[in-house]
């Protein structure tokens, strides 16, 4: 505590620009405000004085109430288009707002470029939660891996809102999508600059009821409210787990923020039950919000919202809140190998697990949602394996690359659903089976989704290449010498799982490099599949949608400069694990031992066999898939064997339907509901106090029964008031 | 602020001027009411149904303004009473009229006469019979609820008890729904039973508490409190079980029957569902947001504190904690499957007043914050939700909620209301359930960490039950045709809303001035309990420790 006093009072960032780091997350909640206000003053009708007067000749009412028809994300087939009244003003206070916080961002970033930054700098703005012994304050906090998410949550951000401008142009929901969106960067903000668990936390809920909200925007579909509410639900059981860890520090450490936990996690000793503990709880949080087994099943059902929340929500940002979490409690987990071995083992696991189903999935977007889950399974083998840096390069090449794809794919579902509604056509706008061909018809998007394709595979050279190396090096090396691989876990030793996890990561690369050029096959090489009328309606998006995606394209190639490894120097080495030294430096140290990288030979190995791998499935995807087989989905045969049981995800969600959610509707409904609650309790207690207890009372029973208790009634409250008036008056 | 008001004499009329204006308003709408002979529509345009409305109103505002003042009066930091009023009353049975509040119970006078305006309006126009009666009931409600929360003698306290009990058997007995009589009825006899044993209790105490000269009894809650603690060694032996209950247990008995009832706990809470359904929107408003918070009341300011060794005692306190928990797990799990909506809020308010329990028995600073924060906090989006689902009652004629979907559609204002009142009810960060349940449950990790840890569960269990209610209110498909031509709120219900709107999010984002107001009531508490508790346990026997 007094070290934080003392740091804090000489910080060299007080009375910077960094004191303003309030106003970034202020900013987007502001937008939101705006947007909220037009959406709802735009689609109220405020009703008449007296609803009792059964009055529904209210006017301005009925089905032509246009506003907010959430019919699909370019009107209705059956009415004409027409653009929201304040379109415009929406699209310009939506993304500004977004380009001013990451204007601000970049601003405080250059502040911190040349001062020291040891210590974080921690901007009280008010006591929170002052009760007993806790003292939660509202606080933010600027460090080396705030002010990284903090980029890329603002930077991709503005280039996601300015893509939505395009994308949702004609939606009649228009404003209210920008609110959401708003409100979402706001809380994603909140979420990684707050300087506690708690304030953490808002964040962590906040974005989840975004979500909740963006998912099912067009919320008149049943499928997609019920996405919305699965993804709410789920997380809630990370959340669960969260909030226990929360306790379980306080009631231990006496405190809730960073500093203070990170100053008296180190009493409760090395590999000791409570940290383990904590570390598993916090981890339960991480599984729920960043789609991890068991609880992924929410995220690909999210591809039910709009296109541009895919590529900002569930795939960029919020997801990957998970692996910030624990970076940011590195200082825990580094104490806990037990937990640390859990969190890679669940990584490489999902890693593995969701890159087979990406192999059978025939909607575009499905196939990045399992790509999604995949590659936040690697982020999480990074940070478990104590290679924090390495999960938080993957985060943020990863933020490059699959928001590129979402957004590249968004463009081609847009381009599907213009021609559609063109011809009136009623297919499914996102299966691939559906597309085909599209190079011709959209050149731009086809050569930037190869680039990211290259990088997600790991061809080197492209982002993915670097921050997935890393972290498959780092396991490696980890297996050898580091305190993981000298503790047992579930009797395995440590060694032993990290070199399963190892080769887990390695076939989940290969996996990687099959389905995704399976995508880029099926959707833009081949016969076009999407008919002969619909083809001249194929177009690339307007510039507004373009520029986004080129942007994120020369990210995607050169995102690998962040940090490069020693071997392979073509520019400055190993930028951002400088840079998160201060952050994450002591608790890497603590797990590898301060033991040196493999050796150069083996590394070369290592980058050697990787890249062999991802060339090796591109390969086999090219000669074995043939795109000019394929027929549109309204002709596809039935799915066979192991292909109809990955394309049905291996009925995970039927599993959880069936085993949790139905049981517990059916005890809640017939045993609890109907049998304890009126079937037992109730009866009891009326039987008791309702019969027996009036019968206890003679007379009044029989006026009981006839209804006669308003007399009782009066007659008890005239009596006391009558005895006591009785008294006082004398 | 409070130089102003000590210049106005604030603290000495302040708290009688509060119970006098009611029942004098009450007084000029019975009159006005025999006067005028009309029979009306009791519409907006029938001048005689508004004047009952109109004074009612206006009286429920004047009560507000004139309460806000003790806002400043109980500053943060104080413990004991303030505003204290104390005449003798009954002088042959040494009853006082004595009134005061401290922290804790300012709060819950300041949240009554906060939600009685907004009952009032989000009634205004589905009442619509016996208006004169109606409201007069209503200001005699306030009256009885605001002197439980006042009192400082303890037969005052059982008179105000009792004195709000009739109107609301009345009012939903009157104005509720089909079942009305049989929920009225079951209202009236469960809260009966309970206080009957109570009242026993509160004239053992008294007589006990009296001067043995005179044989007056005293009814002082200072004196009560001595009297408590000096309770003998007596008991009773059941002589089946050959087990030994202490006194203080059975009087911790007696009143545990009163407010475990109001409470209510698991499994004395059968009442709660009918009640609600049957009760009209300003009964069900007044029962969720106060009534309720008057029995964990009686156990902040009565029940623990008299007899703490009986209350912390290892066996009752487990007992307590284990029916606490059940109520928020199964009240949850009961909630989810009920197809009336009001229903399914009144079993989630089962399940939050589990957790005010919980609070209180794990008996630390900050649960017992925590649960004062519930109580406060669940008055606020547990009415809003009432007074919502009110109004789209009073539009359909339905609380199924299979009778909607998709309707946010037609009425955004109302489903954007409902949605923000909803996610407050879950907990959200940001508004005051995340506050108050995080404090519960933070606090009463330290002392019951694996209890506590399954309450938590009853965090998912909430997404659950309102988000699938929600979604099947206004999410979906339009799909219902007479739901397309519902009317949206009018202006009179979005300007009631949203002042609770604004305490929901500033109870959520500032709620410091709430929580210091309350910290040296709650703390003063926590520490009178573990003494006495300690004590108490030391000076027994050592068989029935």
């Amino acid at each position: 505590m007094l070290l934080q006093e003392a740091t804090r009072g000489v910080h060299p960032l007080s009375g910077s620009i960094a004191e303003w780091v309030w106003l970034i997350p202020l900013l987007p909640f502001l937008g939101f405000l705006i947007n909220g206000w037009l959406s709802i003053t735009s689609a109220a009708h405020v009703g008449p004085k007296d609803p009792s007067a059964a009055g529904h000749d209210a006017a301005g009412h009925g089905d032509d109430h246009g506003h907010d028809s959430g019919g699909g994300a370019h009107g209705d087939d059956h009415h004409p288009v027409v653009r929201h009244k304040y379109a415009g003003l929406v699209s310009i206070v939506g993304p500004a707002v977004l380009l001013l916080s990451f204007g601000l961002t970049l601003a405080i970033f250059m502040a911190m470029l040349g001062v020291s930054r040891e210590a974080p700098f921690v901007r009280t703005l008010f006591s929170w939660i002052p009760a007993g012994d806790l003292h939660v304050d509202a606080a933010l906090q600027v460090d080396p891996l705030s002010m990284v998410m903090t980029l890329v949550v603002t930077g991709v951000g503005t280039l996601i809102h300015l893509f939505s401008v395009g994308y949702m142009q004609d939606d009649p929901g228009y404003p209210r999508y920008f609110a959401y969106l708003n409100l979402f960067v706001s809380f994603m903000l909140v979420l990684v600059l707050g300087a506690s668990y708690p304030v953490l936390f808002v964040g962590w809920e906040g974005v989840g009821l975004c979500s909740y909200l963006l998912i099912g925007f067009w919320f008149t579909d049943k499928a997609n409210a019920d996405a919305g509410k699965k993804a709410f639900i789920v997380n809630r059981i990370g959340d669960f787990g969260f909030l226990v860890a929360m306790f379980l520090m306080f009631a231990n450490f006496g405190a809730l923020d960073f500093l203070g936990v990170s100053a008296a996690a180190p009493g409760a000793g090395f590999n000791s039950p409570l940290v383990t503990t904590i570390c598993l709880f916090l981890f339960l949080g991480c599984a729920g919000k960043s789609a991890q087994i068991p609880l992924y099943v929410w995220l690909p059902d999210a591809m039910a919202g709009p296109t541009p929340v895919s590529a900002l929500i569930h795939a960029a940002t919020m997801v990957t809140a998970g692996v910030y979490l624990i970076a940011r409690s590195a200082f825990l987990f580094s104490l806990a190998p037990v937990a640390q071995l859990t969190v890679a083992f669940v990584g490489g696991l999902t890693a593995l697990f969701a890159a087979t189903i990406g192999l059978k999935q025939w909607d575009i977007k499905k196939v990045l949602a399992y790509s999604t889950v995949s590659q936040l399974g690697y982020m999480f083998v990074g940070v478990g394996v104590g290679a924090y840096t390495a999960g938080v390069f993957h985060l943020v090449t990863h933020a490059f690359f699959k928001a590129l794809l979402f957004l590249g794919s968004g463009s081609v579902i847009f381009a599907m659903h213009r021609a559609y509604h063109a011809t009136h056509n009623h297919d499914d706008a996102q299966d691939m089976r559906n597309m085909g061909g599209l190079r011709r018809y959209m050149p731009v998007t086809f050569i930037l989704m190869w680039i990211a394709t290259l990088a997600i595979a790991g061809i080197p050279v492209f982002a993915g290449f670097f921050s997935k190396d890393e972290i498959l090096g780092a396991v490696f090396a980890r297996a050898h010498e580091s305190t993981l691989a000298q503790v047992s876990w579930l009797g395995i030793p440590g060694s032993a799982l990290l070199f399963i996890i190892y080769a887990m990561g390695l076939t989940a690369a290969l996996l990687t490099a099959i389905y995704m050029t399976r995508m880029m096959l099926y959707t833009f090489h081949g016969p076009n599949r999407s008919g002969e009328k619909e083809q001249s309606h194929l177009a690339e998006a307007p510039w507004v949608m373009t520029g986004p995606l080129v942007v994120l394209g020369v990210l995607s190639l050169f995102g690998g400069w962040l940090n490069l490894p020693a071997l392979l120097p073509v520019g400055p080495i190993g930028v951002l694990d400088h840079w998160l030294e201060p952050v994450v430096g002591t608790a890497t140290n603590a797990v590898t031992g301060g033991a040196a990288e493999v050796a150069h030979g083996t590394e070369w190995a290592l980058i050697g066999a990787a890249v062999a791998i991802a060339v090796a499935g591109i390969l086999i995807a090219i000669v074995r898939l043939k795109p000019e087989r394929l027929v549109p989905k309204a002709q596809a045969p039935e799915e066979h064997g192991i292909e109809r049981v990955l394309l049905n995800k291996y009925y995970v969600d039927e599993l959880y339907d069936r085993v949790v959610v139905r049981p517990t509707v059916w005890i809640s409904r017939n045993v609890l509901a109907t049998g304890v609650d009126e079937g037992i309790i109730d009866k009891l207690l009326v039987t008791w106090v309702g019969t027996g207890i009036p019968r206890l009372f003679g007379w009044f029973g029989s006026r009981l029964q006839s209804g006669q208790v308003g007399t009782y009634a009066w007659v008890l409250l005239i009596g006391v008031i009558a005895v006591l008036g009785a008294f006082t008056l004398r | 602020m409070l130089a102003f008001l000590t210049s106005i004499g604030y603290e000495s009329w302040v708290l009688p001027t509060l119970l006098a204006l009611p029942v004098a308003a009450a007084l000029v709408i019975v009159l006005h009411g025999s006067a005028s002979k009309g029979e009306g529509t009791g519409g907006l345009d029938d001048a005689a149904a508004m004047f009952p409305r109109r004074i009612t109103l206006f009286t429920f505002l004047l009560e507000f303004v004139v309460s806000i003042g003790l806002w400043w009066v109980v500053a943060p930091g104080e413990t004991g009473f303030r505003a204290v009023v104390d005449l003798p009353w009954i002088r042959t049975w040494g009853i006082h009229f004595a009134l005061g509040v401290d922290g804790i119970s300012v709060m819950l006078v300041l949240l009554t006469t906060f939600i009685m305006p907004l009952v009032v309006l989000g009634g205004w126009t589905s009442v619509r019979t016996k208006l004169h009666a109606y409201h007069a009931l209503m200001l005699i409600l306030t009256a009885g609820m605001l002197g439980v929360f006042m009192a400082r003698d303890l037969f005052l306290f059982y008179v105000m008890w009792e004195v709000m009990l009739v109107p609301m058997y009345f009012i939903v007995g009157i104005w509720g729904g089909a079942r009305r009589l049989y929920a009225a009825l079951k209202f009236f006899i469960f809260t009966m039973v309970g206080s009957l044993l109570m009242l026993v209790a509160i004239l053992y105490l008294g007589i006990k508490a009296g001067d043995p000269a005179t044989g007056i009894p005293n009814f002082a809650f200072d004196q009560i409190f001595a009297a408590a603690a000096q309770t003998p060694q007596g008991g009773i032996t059941l002589s089946w079980f050959g087990i030994f209950v202490p006194g203080s247990t059975l009087l911790f008995l007696a009143f545990f029957s009163a407010f475990a009832v109001k409470v209510p706990m698991f499994p004395f809470h059968t009442w709660l569902p009918d009640a609600h359904v049957e009760a009209p929107t300003a009964g069900s408003v007044i029962l969720a947001s106060i009534m309720l918070k008057l029995g964990t009341y009686g156990f902040i300011r009565l029940a623990i504190p008299l007899f703490p060794a009986a209350a912390m005692s290892p066996g009752m306190r487990t007992g307590i904690i284990i029916l606490a928990v059940i109520g928020v797990i199964y009240g949850s799990l009961v909630a989810m499957v009920q197809p009336d909506f009001k229903k399914l809020v009144a079993y989630s308010s089962v399940a939050h007043l589990g957790m005010v329990m919980l609070g209180l028995f794990a008996l630390t600073r900050e649960s017992v914050q925590g649960a004062m924060m519930v109580m406060i906090g669940h008055g606020l989006s547990t009415g809003a939700l009432f007074l919502l689902i009110g109004m789209i009652y009073e539009r359909k004629h339905s609380r199924e909620i299979a009778a909607y979907g998709g309707i946010a559609k037609v009425v955004p204002v109302f489903a954007t209301l409902l949605t923000i009142v909803a996610l407050s009810s879950i907990g959200l960060p940001g508004t005051n359930g995340f506050v108050s349940e995080f404090l519960v449950m933070v606090g009463s990790f330290k002392t019951y960490p694996y209890m506590t840890t399954i309450s938590a569960l009853g965090v998912i269990l909430a997404a659950a039950y309102l988000l699938w209610a929600l979604q099947r209110i206004i999410y979906n498909p339009l799909d219902k045709p007479d739901n397309t031509h519902l009317t949206d709120l009018n202006w009179r219900e979005i300007g009631l809303l949203i002042p609770v709107l604004f305490a929901i999010l500033w109870l959520g984002l500032y709620p410091k001035p709430v929580l210091t107001r309350m910290e040296g009531a709650t703390t003063s508490f926590v520490r009178r309990v573990e003494a006495g508790a300690s004590q108490r346990a030391a000076s027994l026997p050592r068989g029935i420790r």
